[in-house]
Order: structure tokens, then C-alpha cells, then sequence
């Protein structure tokens, strides 16, 4: 007994330990940012002691972006939210927990660094992808995640549609292309990692359909000679948004420090190393810089080719919506 | 009489030795034996003994090296941490009230006695999905009491309290059912006799109930303490998956399989394993203990 | 009268009845009682032909289906496999057979999770298992035959471990007495040993049949998570949670709970028609 409140004793000084930085902040993101968050707050760290001698510890949370939108909106305690797409932060906005405008606070529409969706395959390519039609031939096996828990499945459902759409100029074309694709989908996981460990690691698919970002990152994980990326021609511009959760920071008082961290991703040392870990950086210097690293890709987005999030999610991921009708054929 | 095979009739030797000539009617043919205790193997080896070799061949798939960074990793210490508070709050109140409960269940008869013990059973029909929805409908920021507890600063859910409710409500009944039928087994003459000697209630309780319970009350903590440790879906959907923060050992396993560290999630895992064989181990020498007694 | 008033001398012997059944009470209402009431409550926000329209949806349908079907199929494996581990682990000696007695206890200390990835580990089409099977065409992971598995996996304790202490103690004379009458070996199984062990095992099954119905964790990771296909209702309640639903999640919580109910109303039922039977709780 006399042990057991001993343990408890020290095992809680320990928990209390890990509080000890000045100041805690929780950035709630969504599932493939795990890497790029993990420099991005080591590096912002290091320069917030720098710049102001405090200490500040982040912490991440990290999933599929409509989960971690309905957390916060749960009560998560997040001081940012960095999530794959402006619909699940103004999911956020509209039951008051962030203001209204927060798009209009950050420059570039509150999204600091870019991205598109590709296509990853094994080695040698050998069931030929070369563009979005042979994702519908039949015997290929594509790996994407589920669109009503994930950002990026979202993003990768829009990227196929938007392409059926400019190559037959059809709706009707374009769904029946969609409705293709996703025959060819064995699993559907809750988020855009769990689909890349599947394909990576499970060894399921013949091709998985990602992020850009999450594409190379696979590479950098698990070799050149396992993976290569083939980059459609024509593909979605997908803009992750980030904000700051005001009702938290004005709670917490953490508001200086979460805005000089949400800055610090826009600044040339955070935009290098969006670029590192292979997110499209907004800043040109930056950008020139890594040219080589990102391919030329025809981008439509989704204000031209959808109307807008709004739209696209009432329309397509809302229950009974077209994702959903699509399943039920 | 002509179907008694002799070699039958060995098979009941070690269990009837003064009987070594004596055919044993309850033995079953060899042919039957065989195959029954091969099937018995067969399952049992498929079904349960590879997967957890499974879990250690992929935990040192890497080499020890990473096997043994894995389990130093900060985020791990914290959900070790984590876990072990959440589970000795479990152990702690629900064998607290499972006393409690035992007590009125075995040592009185009341009405509604047979209903009190189905609710009590509740949580183990219960999914865990649904033990963690129902504390988010309830003290989530959109739930009953959330705004109340907006207003007076306190988290529940994604937060510690939240992470032990939930594990308490899964393992509710694990001490309570452990307990109740050795006690009513052993009656109440003396817990009776004890007070027509003068001693309190309290003292009877301490000093004659609880050494005659002493190890189903371990049983009992041990397999609560098991149940804790281990319970997922529960507390995924109450938990804010805060790496270092809200990550119970289960949760840390699923975050690390995601972020590429397959072995590492299986080094974690092993650990688990190891506490599930402890606890078994624990729990056979319980049983050859209460046996004994 | 008699009964009546050795009750009212016991009750007013033992003290301490007030207060325990008082406690036992509040604890019970604090973290069982309310928070499922907050469950119903939420599902009672929805008028009925809502509530009737979300659970006959055909994805919530088929997720039920599955669950169920799969969980009844998987407790029907375990009643037969288990009473033949139990009969070979009480009736027979054999090298190593109190290993595998304690082996029998490892799906129910194992957490869910690691019985997850394991699993999965073991039937992907690159895992020991499933590479083994691939020749045959048959896939394990990610198919409603991984769900299956894993099933069986969580559900394997149930039925030994209730059925053990009641044929440990089954009388020899009966068997003996049956056998010098000229019954078969068969016929004794049939006759004298099922019928006893028969309450044991229907509380067994329906034990592992509800464990199975609202296991998570073990089969996240080996769910395809295909709609239609081999999504499991825990899942789906986990789904519309996520997509802000919480009325759809509610309704089929609130399905799955009353399913649960029943159940447990069964088990409680078979365990005391057990206890009638053969003196033992089962």
C-alpha cells in the first residue's frame, strides 16, 4: 500500500513536469502534419525563448480533419486549429468558437502553404497510372480515405470530379467517373495517414491517391526504390486553413503567443521548411528556391470549378449527398 | 459391454490410481481424444498463441536498438504515465464502491435486489463506443452540462477526468462480480457473531469480511486493472488524441502505427502483452491460492 | 413468517445496509445510470418516424446486419470450439494442458488494440496467415472475414470459462450409472453430460455474442470500413459522431444499447435457470 502511494506520488510529479514551460499551447491539426508540425514547433520554440526568454511547449493532436473540427467543437482545448480545408474551420466559426472573418486575419485566405493531390505508386509502376482514367480501369485497386471523416478525401474526391468535369464537361459524366473510381476502393480509412500506411504498409492497392506532401513524405520514409509519385497533368489546388480558436486564447490568455506562432509559419524560416517537408510554400523567394522539387501541375480550385466549400459539401458530402448515393449503386 | 477398449480404461489412471484394473466408463475412445485435443491445440494456437508471438516477432523486427528507443520515447513515458493513473482511479473506486455494493447485495435481502445486480452488470454488454458517447453527450461543450461547465472552467471531456469516467463505467462490474457470490457463499454467521461479541460494524468489516474475501478481491483488481489498462474504445472517443497529453498506451499504439513506426507501435504493444501475461500468471496463482483454501 | 423474520433479524443484526446500499446507489446512478439517460434523453429529441428513418437507412441497416450477423456466427464457432477446449482441458491430461488452460484467458487480458494490430498483422496479404491464403484466393484482412476472426478472438474465453466449473463438478455416477445400464459413449454425451451443460453453454454464448456485438478495438484495424460492406455499427455510431450527427449516433447507440439489454436480460435468465440446474453459478 505504502508503495502504491508512492508510485502514484511520483508518477504525478511527473505528469506535473511536463507542464513546466511558460506557456502551453495545443495545436489541433489534421492527420499527415504530424512531421511537418514536429520541426515547424522545434524550430518556433527555439525562436520564441530567443525573442521573448519564456519557454512554450505545443502540443499536437492530430486526425482526420472533420474529426478534429468536431473535437474542438466538443470542447478540445485548442489554441490553433490547422486543419485541411476552410469548411471544417468555419464548421468551428459557426458555433461561435472562432470569429467569423478568421479567413480575413491571415494572409492568402488563411492558408500558408499549398498543396495538390497526386498519385503514389510502387516501383516501376506496374499497373501503368499514368493520369486520372486509369484510376478507373477495372482490376486497379485504389486506396483513398473515407470523405466524411477525412480533409484529404475530400480533396481527392473533388481533384477526380473536377477532372471528369474539364475532360467531358459534364455533371453526369463526372459522377459516373467518380462512381468508378470508387468501385476500384477496397478500404476506406478515417484519415489520409491511415490510407498511406495501408497502401505503404499493409502493402493494399495499386495505387493511393494523396496529398502531395504526404506523397514524398512516404518516399522519404520508405525509399526510392519502393515508391515512385506520378503527378497528374490536371489536379484540385488544395489550400489547408489555419486559425486561431479565440474563445481558448482569450480564456487561456494565450493570444500573443498564438499569433506570433501562426506568423511564424508564414515567415521565410517556417515557409522553409513547409518546403522541406514538401508543402507548396505561399512565399516566392521561398518557393523559387524549391522549384525543382514540386512538379508543374494544371491547378483548378475549388471556388472556380465548385462554387466554394459550402457548396461542394452540401452537395456532395452532406448525408444523402452524392458520396453517399454513390456507395448505395 | 463389447466397445470398452482397455487402453480406455488407462487413460482414467492418474485420476483413480486405487483403481488401477478397474475400466473407466467415462473415458472416450482414443481416436476421440486425439482429435479433440488436437482441435483443442489447433485453435487455440491459431486463434491466440500466434498472434501474440506475432506481437513480439514485430516488436523486434527493427532490432533491440529501436525496440528499446521506442519504449524511452517521451510521448510513450507520458501515456505509460497516463495509464497508470487512469487505471489505479479504476482499481481504486470501483473497488471502493464494489465493497460497498457487495456488501448490500450479499449480507441483505432488500427488493429489487435481482434488478440492481443486472444494472450493475450494464457496462459489460455496453459497447465501449457508446460508454464514451454517452460521456461526450454529457459534458461535452454541445452536451447537457457543457455549457454549464464552459462557464465554471472545468474540462471533462479530452481531458483527464473525461479519460478515467470512461474507463471507471467499462470496468464497473469487474470487482462487484468477483465479489458478490464468495460472499454469499460464505453467509453472514460471522459477521453475526463478530457483533454479538461487541464489535462495531466497521471493525467486523475490516477485521472479519475483508480477510475472508481478500482474494477475490485481488482477482477482482487485477482483472479491472487488466480491462483499464487495455480499454480503447472508450476512451478514443472521449480522449483529444493529444500526443503526450490524452494518449492512453492503447491510443499511443494506434498514433504510432499511423505515423510510419509500425515497430514501435509493436514494441509499445508488447509491453501491454507482457502485463496481460502477468496478469494471467497472477491470476493462476490466485486461483491455486483460493483453492488451497 | 418464519423467513420473514429471520430477514428482519438478519437485517437488524449486520448493520451498515442504509448506507451501502445508499452509496453502492449513487455511484452506480453518477456513472452508469445518468450518463446512459443522457443517451435516451438525446435519442428522445427525435420524433419517432426520425428516429425509424435513420435506423432503416440501408448503411445503418447493413451495419447492424453485419455486426450482429457477424458476432452471432462468431459465438456459434466459439460454443463449438469451446466445448471441445473445455472438454479436452477438464477430461483429458495431456503435455502442456495447463498452458493452454491459462492461454484461454489471453483474448480477455489482451487490450483490443494489440489484438488489433496483430491481427492485422497476421492476415494482410504480407503477414504469416494471409500470405498462406492468398494462393486460394482468400482474403482475410480488410474483409468481413477479418471482422470474423478477430470475433472469435475476443469471444474465446466466454464459453470455456463458463461452462468449466459446471462440467468440472459434474457427478461421475451419473455417467457410471448410465454406462452399466449399456449406453454408448454417445448416448451418455447426448443424454446425461450435454443436458447439464447445456444452461452453462447458452450463457456462454450469449456472453460472447455480447462482447462481440460492441467490440471496437480489436476490429478497427482489420475492417475494410467498406459502407455497405464491412462496416461495423460501433464504427458507424464513431462515424456519425464525427460528421456532427450526434442524432444519428445517438439513434443507433441507442439500438445497439437495447439490443444490449436484451441480452443481458438473456444471460441473467440462462445463468439463473444454471444455477437452478446444477447448484453452481455459472
Amino acid at each position: 500500500m505504502r508503495r502504491m502511494r508512492m508510485g502514484l506520488a511520483a508518477g504525478l510529479m511527473l505528469v506535473g513536469a511536463a507542464q513546466a514551460a511558460d506557456v502551453n499551447l495545443l495545436n489541433v491539426s489534421y492527420d499527415p502534419t504530424r512531421e511537418l508540425y514536429a520541426a515547424i514547433n522545434k524550430a518556433f520554440a527555439t525562436k520564441f525563448k530567443a525573442e521573448t526568454g519564456k519557454t512554450i511547449e505545443i502540443k499536437q493532436s492530430h486526425g482526420g480533419s472533420g474529426t478534429q473540427a468536431r473535437s474542438v467543437i466538443d470542447g478540445l482545448q485548442a489554441d490553433v486549429v490547422t486543419l485541411a480545408l476552410a469548411y471544417d474551420i468555419d464548421a468551428i466559426a459557426g458555433r461561435g468558437l472562432i470569429a467569423a472573418d478568421w479567413q480575413k486575419k491571415l494572409p492568402n485566405n488563411a492558408a500558408p502553404y499549398t498543396s495538390t493531390i497526386v498519385f503514389l505508386v510502387r516501383k516501376g509502376n506496374p499497373k501503368g497510372v499514368r493520369g486520372w482514367d486509369d484510376l478507373v480501369k477495372p482490376g486497379i485497386k485504389v486506396i483513398t480515405p473515407n470523405p466524411k471523416t477525412s480533409g484529404g478525401a475530400r480533396w481527392n474526391y473533388l481533384a477526380a470530379w473536377g477532372y471528369a468535369l474539364k475532360k467531358h464537361g459534364s455533371e453526369d459524366k463526372a459522377r459516373d467517373f467518380v462512381r468508378d473510381l470508387y468501385k476500384n476502393v477496397p478500404v476506406l480509412d478515417t484519415g489520409a495517414r491511415g490510407s498511406t500506411v495501408t497502401f505503404v504498409q499493409r502493402n493494399i492497392g495499386d495505387v493511393l491517391l494523396a496529398w502531395e506532401n504526404e506523397a514524398y513524405l512516404a518516399i522519404d520514409e520508405f525509399g526510392k526504390d519502393k515508391f515512385e509519385v506520378v503527378t497528374p497533368a490536371l489536379s484540385i489546388l488544395a489550400e489547408p486553413t489555419i486559425a486561431i480558436v479565440d474563445k481558448v486564447v482569450d480564456k487561456k490568455g494565450t493570444r500573443p503567443a498564438a499569433e506570433a506562432y501562426l506568423n511564424f509559419i508564414y515567415s521565410p524560416e517556417g515557409q522553409g521548411i513547409a518546403a522541406q517537408n514538401h508543402y507548396r510554400p505561399r512565399d516566392a523567394a521561398i518557393a523559387k528556391n524549391h522549384e525543382n522539387s514540386f512538379a508543374k501541375v494544371e491547378l483548378f480550385t475549388i471556388d472556380d470549378t465548385f462554387g466554394g466549400w459550402q457548396k461542394a459539401q452540401a452537395l456532395h458530402f452532406s448525408d444523402g449527398g452524392i458520396f453517399d448515393k454513390i456507395y448505395t449503386q | 459391454m463389447s466397445d470398452f477398449d482397455p487402453r480406455a480404461a488407462t487413460a482414467g489412471v492418474a485420476t483413480q490410481p486405487a483403481q488401477r484394473r478397474k475400466v473407466d466408463v467415462r473415458a472416450d475412445a482414443p481416436w476421440v481424444r486425439r482429435t479433440i485435443i488436437g482441435l483443442t491445440v489447433g485453435f487455440l494456437c491459431l486463434f491466440v498463441v500466434l498472434p501474440l508471438i506475432n506481437v513480439f516477432a514485430q516488436a523486434f523486427s527493427k532490432g533491440i536498438a529501436v525496440y528499446l528507443a521506442a519504449l524511452q520515447d517521451a510521448e510513450t513515458l507520458a501515456a505509460v504515465r497516463l495509464t497508470l493513473i487512469v487505471a489505479f482511479a479504476s482499481v481504486l473506486s470501483n473497488g471502493f464502491f464494489g465493497l460497498m455494493a457487495a456488501w448490500a447485495i450479499a449480507k441483505f435481502e432488500f427488493p429489487g435486489k435481482n434488478i440492481l445486480i443486472t444494472l450493475i452488470d450494464l457496462p459489460f454488454s455496453v459497447s465501449p463506443v457508446i460508454a464514451g458517447l454517452v460521456f461526450v453527450l454529457l459534458f461535452g461543450l454541445q452536451g447537457l452540462l457543457g455549457s454549464w461547465l464552459a462557464v465554471h472552467d472545468i474540462e471533462i471531456v479530452f481531458a483527464l477526468p473525461g479519460i478515467m469516467l470512461a474507463t471507471i463505467f467499462v470496468t464497473f462490474p469487474f470487482i462487484v462480480r468477483e465479489l458478490v457470490p464468495l460472499m454469499q457463499e460464505q453467509g453472514t454467521e460471522e459477521e453475526e457473531a463478530a457483533l454479538s461479541l461487541g464489535a462495531s460494524g466497521l471493525r467486523t468489516f475490516i477485521r472479519v469480511t475483508l480477510p475472508n474475501v481478500k482474494w477475490a478481491l485481488l482477482y477482482g483488481v487485477l482483472l479491472c486493472n487488466a480491462r483499464a489498462m487495455g480499454e480503447f474504445g472508450a476512451v478514443s472517443v472521449v480522449s483529444g488524441h493529444i500526443r503526450g497529453e490524452t494518449n492512453t498506451l492503447p491510443l499511443h499504439i494506434e498514433t504510432l502505427y499511423e505515423g510510419y513506426q509500425a515497430a514501435a507501435a509493436f514494441a509499445v504493444a508488447s509491453l501491454l502483452a507482457l502485463l496481460a501475461l502477468v496478469t494471467l500468471i497472477a491470476k493462476s496463482a490466485l486461483e491455486t491460492r483460493t483453492a488451497k483454501e | 413468517m418464519r423467513v420473514a423474520a429471520t430477514i428482519a433479524r438478519r437485517r437488524s443484526v449486520i448493520p451498515g445496509f442504509g448506507m451501502t446500499l445508499g452509496m453502492s446507489l449513487l455511484w452506480l446512478s453518477l456513472i452508469v445510470l445518468i450518463p446512459l439517460a443522457a443517451l435516451f434523453l438525446k435519442t428522445a429529441e427525435l420524433s419517432f418516424s426520425q428516429f425509424v428513418d435513420i435506423i432503416s437507412s440501408r448503411r445503418v441497416l447493413h451495419a447492424l446486419q453485419l455486426s450482429f450477423g457477424l458476432s452471432l456466427a462468431a459465438a456459434a464457432v466459439n460454443l463449438v470450439f469451446g466445448t471441445l477446449v473445455v472438454w479436452a482441458l477438464v477430461r483429458y491430461r495431456f503435455p502442456g494442458r495447463r498452458v493452454f488452460d491459462a492461454i484461454v484467458d489471453i483474448p480477455f487480458a489482451l487490450p483490443t488494440a494489440v489484438a488489433g494490430i496483430a491481427l492485422t498483422n497476421l492476415y494482410a496479404e504480407s503477414g504469416w496467415l494471409g500470405s498462406l491464403l492468398v494462393p486460394f484466393g482468400i482474403k482475410v484482412a480488410f474483409t468481413p472475414l477479418g471482422i470474423f476472426v478477430a470475433l472469435v478472438f475476443i469471444g474465446l474465453p466466454f464459453v470455456v470459462r463458463t461452462v468449466q466449473p459446471v462440467l468440472e463438478d459434474l457427478e461421475k455416477e451419473l455417467e457410471e450409472a448410465a454406462a452399466s445400464l449399456g449406453a454408448t459413449r454417445w448416448t451418455i454425451v447426448r443424454r446425461v453430460i450435454l443436458p447439464s451443460i447445456t444452461p452453462a453453454l447458452m450463457t456462454g454464448f450469449a456472453l460472447a455474442l455480447a462482447r462481440a456485438v460492441g467490440e471496437y478495438g480489436s476490429v478497427i484495424f482489420i475492417a475494410g470500413n467498406l459502407p455497405n460492406v464491412s462496416e461495423i455499427a460501433p464504427l458507424l455510431i464513431v462515424i456519425k459522431l464525427q460528421e456532427f450527427r450526434y442524432a444519428d449516433a445517438t439513434a443507433i447507440a441507442a439500438v445497439m444499447l437495447l439490443a444490449s439489454f436484451l441480452l443481458l436480460f438473456l444471460i441473467n435468465t440462462l445463468q439463473r435457470w444454471s444455477e437452478a440446474r446444477t447448484g453452481k453459478r455459472a
